[in-house]
């Protein structure tokens, strides 16, 4: 039987994600990838892999899994997950060596939202439409286009483990918080000035709806200047639509590709790793920046993962062997973390 | 029109979307499906991906590889795109199962028109359509083209689930769903065996704005083989190259 990892319990909305598919929003089909491609990144050089090899996403439970391997290099990023390897609590941002029949429980965060889990070489799924990203309301990738379920095998495709397992020293380690950014348009115009003001200065609440395809927000509403109908035009990863009710929508990566609802603003790309970590109930403020600042933000995000890659210590101390920081393929890992995939 | 004939809108920091109209225009259109081909076929390193929509053009781009005046530049150099020198248009025969448990509402349609229902099959049969843009889901087809005679309003209660493949009206607009259970509140008036959408499939999509479509009743025993080719991964819906 192959060798893999075992979901015995699956939590909530757990899915593969890798960076997502690219080249298909033109027939209508979602870009997918993880919520958060940097701390994909960040979990997947832990563990030796490509920045965008596919990982567990995971959201408010995570799962349980059972290593059916002889040995199985992981590591999470993200949200504080409670984490318990054979009852044993262990850290996030370090990775560990599973042994066959270990295991690894992942409970609720105390803080954020979602975490990734990633696995030395990543898994042995074939991917559809060029990812492996899953999609669930067209039943695409994943092990059969669902959320991972109980008694799943995720087949490994299982290299050693190199060196020993590093982790990310704390002082390195993000936080999440603070305003979303935005970029007013493409519609900013089919809203009164009133409007706008609203919703640059209001605080508004993340309703129970809310998943990978986007955020229901509750708060004072947005006037619109002439109606909320608009000819269906194509939406991108962070467009925040605004339907009759005056309450703004944001769209994420599993959004529809195309929609009628004027678009307010766009949340610039830096800020999706703030947005990932944001729960229902949770209250956040919309801050509008010109494009070029929101460029310049999201060459800080990438420093600042460059930053953390280069970061990674042995677990216990001493240097990283080279063979690891080969293994790691830290500049191109760089490059594929852009943000821009996550759209794509 | 006055030049330069489009607005650059931007959306966030690595798109933006190149507004050529504000209504739903077969003429706007064409210039959408036309300035697509142009700039994509420009290979920009940068340019990450493209989505026509009826009215506007949205552009995906690295601004590292691209940067946002550049892609202003290329846009404008490409401006305006050549609709007349466009070739072959692709145009498909999609089969149709009309009315019935594959259309049920299609009578009510009739009712409505005051039709009979093989007027408003004959009607909607009758031309060749348009496709706009593919949005919404998968391979889902908005196309342009309807006779004003058989416009037919939304439901004011979307269906959670349609049946997958279906052919239905919505306002003056018409379109083909791929083959997954969608919702939808469009009136659906039958059922095409053709899969626009089959990630199985060696071609995982049929249609692509700009293409034609003209579509051909069907009886149940065609629609029923045709089903099981499709299955197969036949493409069921034939294409021909048409001069626009």
């Amino acid at each position: 039987m192959a060798d893999g990892l075992r979901i015995v319990a699956p939590g909530v909305a757990t899915t593969l994600q890798d960076a997502g598919r690219r080249g298909y929003l033109r027939f209508g089909i979602s870009g997918s990838g993880a919520m958060d491609l940097d701390l994909l990144a960040l979990a997947n050089a832990l563990v030796g892999n490509p920045a965008d090899a596919a990982g567990i996403e995971m959201a408010m439970l995570g799962p349980t899994l059972v290593c059916e391997a002889e040995v199985c290099r992981v590591a999470l990023a993200g949200a504080s997950f409670a984490m318990a390897l054979n009852g044993r609590a262990v850290d996030p941002y370090t990775a560990y060596d599973l042994r066959r029949g270990d295991r690894l429980n992942l409970g609720a965060p105390s803080r954020g939202l979602r975490a990734w889990l990633a696995v030395a070489g990543g898994f042995a799924v074939a991917p559809m439409l060029g990812s492996v990203s899953t999609h669930t309301r067209t039943r695409l990738g994943g092990l059969d286009g669902t959320p991972l379920a109980a008694g799943d095998l995720l087949p490994l495709r299982a290299p050693e483990p190199v060196g020993r397992p590093p982790t990310l020293p704390h002082v390195h380690r993000p936080r999440f918080g603070g305003s979303i950014r935005v970029v007013l348009g493409p519609q900013a115009d089919s809203f009164t000035e009133e409007g706008l003001r609203t919703f640059l200065s209001a605080p508004y609440t993340l309703t129970a709806r809310a998943d990978r395809m986007g955020c229901h927000l509750d708060g004072p509403p947005i006037a619109h200047a002439d109606g909320f109908n608009i000819v269906s035009d194509g939406i991108v990863n962070g467009s925040i639509q605004v339907p009759g009710h005056g309450r703004p929508l944001i769209l994420l990566a599993d959004r529809h590709t195309t929609g009628g609802y004027p678009k307010i603003a766009t949340v610039v790309s830096a800020d999706f790793s703030r947005l990932a970590q944001v729960r229902p109930g949770e209250t956040i403020r919309f801050e509008s920046v010109t494009v070029d600042e929101a460029q310049s933000l999201a060459q800080d995000a990438k420093s600042a993962l460059t930053v953390r890659l280069a970061a990674l210590v042995p677990a216990g101390g001493g240097d990283l062997d080279s063979g690891f920081l080969l293994s790691c393929n830290l500049i191109g890992g760089v490059v594929s973390a852009n943000h821009i995939g996550s759209v794509a | 029109m006055s030049e330069p004939g489009y607005r650059l809108l931007d959306c966030g920091d690595w798109a933006l979307t190149v507004e050529l109209g504000r209504a739903v225009d077969p003429v706007v259109n064409a210039q959408v499906v036309a300035l697509d081909e142009a700039i994509r076929s420009a290979g920009r390193p940068g340019l990450l991906e493209t989505v026509p929509t009826y009215r506007s053009l949205l552009v995906l781009y690295d601004p590292d590889l691209l940067p946002r005046a550049d892609l202003a530049a290329l846009i404008a150099a490409h401006w305006p795109p050549p609709v007349a020198a466009t070739g072959a248009i692709r145009r498909w025969r999609v089969p149709v199962l009309y009315g019935g448990e594959h259309g049920v509402d299609l009578a009510d349609l009739a009712a409505k028109t005051k039709l009979s229902q093989d007027e408003v099959i004959a009607l909607h049969a009758g031309c060749d359509y348009r496709v706009h843009m593919i949005g919404f889901a998968p391979g889902f087809a908005y196309l342009g083209g309807l006779d004003p005679r058989i416009h037919a309003s939304r439901r004011t209660d979307p269906r959670p689930t349609i049946p997958p493949g279906s052919v239905s009206i919505g306002g003056n607009q018409t379109g083909v769903s791929p083959p997954l259970e969608l919702p939808s509140g469009w009136q659906l008036i039958g059922r095409t065996p053709a899969r626009s959408y089959d990630p199985a499939r060696a071609e995982p999509f049929l249609f692509a704005a700009g293409d034609l479509i003209r579509f051909e009743p069907i009886d149940r025993a065609a629609f029923d083989d045709l089903s099981a080719a499709a299955q197969a991964g036949e493409r069921v819906a034939t294409m021909e190259r048409v001069h626009g």
